[in-house]
């Protein structure tokens, strides 16, 4: 299917409509960009490049926040 | 000084000035409301945080960031649960992209119960951040040698432990925390291990440059009340080292003259 996109984000299979950016990703998860931080197949996702980044199927995607620890 | 004057007493790491010389986790509260009230009662300006995955099927669950605001205090994030230099190094440079920090706490720890650092790993991970611009504040064991390795290296402040993590112990080596802060040209923090008010004073008095420490006050009863005594145990602490203490001697020494007894 061409009009679909599956990625992994945090572990888990999860199918979205294409085409999808990390920002669109983001929107459609519900989550403030200004408080995560995106890593796709390892690498660093700039914030700066939510909008342009175009997510494919079998992207491997870390979505992280800062929780409480020591 | 004459006691008169009061200077001002604090500490720098990475061109960053301190007041308080407490640096508190934010883990392990109840909730993000007790994590905030703790924190203030602390007087703490530094806390450290976590790094992990956003809950997918809550997206709009509270963030530690809207009770511990970061324009108050300063973030430090940490490498907690990463056993590798290479999941250390990802951890960071997640966090860097989440908050934009390049100060960051490095810990790498080995296998429980002792969770105890890993240096081989600790050597690696350092490095990697080091010459990824970050500015590392490095949790290590209490081990001279490594700590004088990871000062030339470039880390910013060297932080080894006093007891095992969350153990609550105390301070269990001030000898070699002494000859580490004797030697040390940055900041050394004691991190990890402190248990109660009197630890962290005793890691002050031995001249550490701050103390940081975690479960002494979530795990207390009253972690509130806890946080104020960690406060006053690290003032009073850091006073009683400017002020030096007095001599040990092996015997009595009366407090009242001898002149003048009446007979």
């Amino acid at each position: 299917m061409s009009d679909s996109v599956t990625l992994t984000v945090n572990g888990e299979p999860r199918i979205f409509a294409a085409p999808l950016t990390v920002a669109g990703l983001l929107a459609a998860i519900g989550l403030d960009t200004r408080k995560v931080a995106v890593e796709r197949n390892e690498e660093i996702v700039a914030r700066s490049r939510y909008g342009e980044t175009l997510l494919g199927s079998g992207d491997q995607l870390e979505i992280v926040h800062f929780i409480g620890g020591g | 000084m004459d006691g008169t004057t009061p200077t001002p007493d604090t500490w720098t790491v990475a061109g960053r000035t301190f007041t308080s010389r407490l640096i508190v986790g934010t883990g392990k509260y109840k909730d993000l409301e007790e994590t905030a009230a703790a924190i203030a009662a602390s007087g703490a300006e530094m806390v450290t945080v976590a790094v992990r995955r956003v809950n997918l099927s809550d997206p709009g669950a509270p963030m530690l960031q809207d009770f511990v605001d970061p324009k108050k205090y300063t973030y430090l994030p940490n490498t907690a649960g990463c056993h590798t230099a290479r999941d250390a190094v990802r951890t960071l440079r997640l966090a860097r992209e989440a908050g934009g920090w390049n100060l960051v706490k490095l810990e790498v720890l080995g296998p429980p119960p002792h969770l105890y650092p890993d240096m081989q790993a600790t050597f690696e991970a350092a490095d990697a951040l080091i010459k990824d611009g970050f500015e590392v504040m490095v949790y290590c064991a209490d081990d001279p040698i490594a700590a004088k390795r990871l000062e030339e290296m470039g880390c910013v402040a060297i932080m080894p432990l006093g007891a095992p993590i969350g153990s609550g112990l105390g301070i269990q080596n001030p000898a070699m925390l002494s000859m580490m802060i004797e030697q040390a040209k940055v900041p050394l923090l004691v991190d990890a291990g402190v248990g109660t008010a009197s630890d962290a004073a005793i890691g002050m008095e031995l001249g550490c440059t701050a103390v940081l420490l975690n479960s002494a006050i979530a795990h207390a009863r009253d972690p509130i009340l806890m946080a104020k005594a960690m406060k006053h145990a690290v003032e009073a602490g850091r006073l009683a080292y400017l002020a030096g203490r007095m001599p040990r001697r092996m015997g009595a020494d009366p407090s009242s003259p001898l002149a003048g007894l009446i007979r």
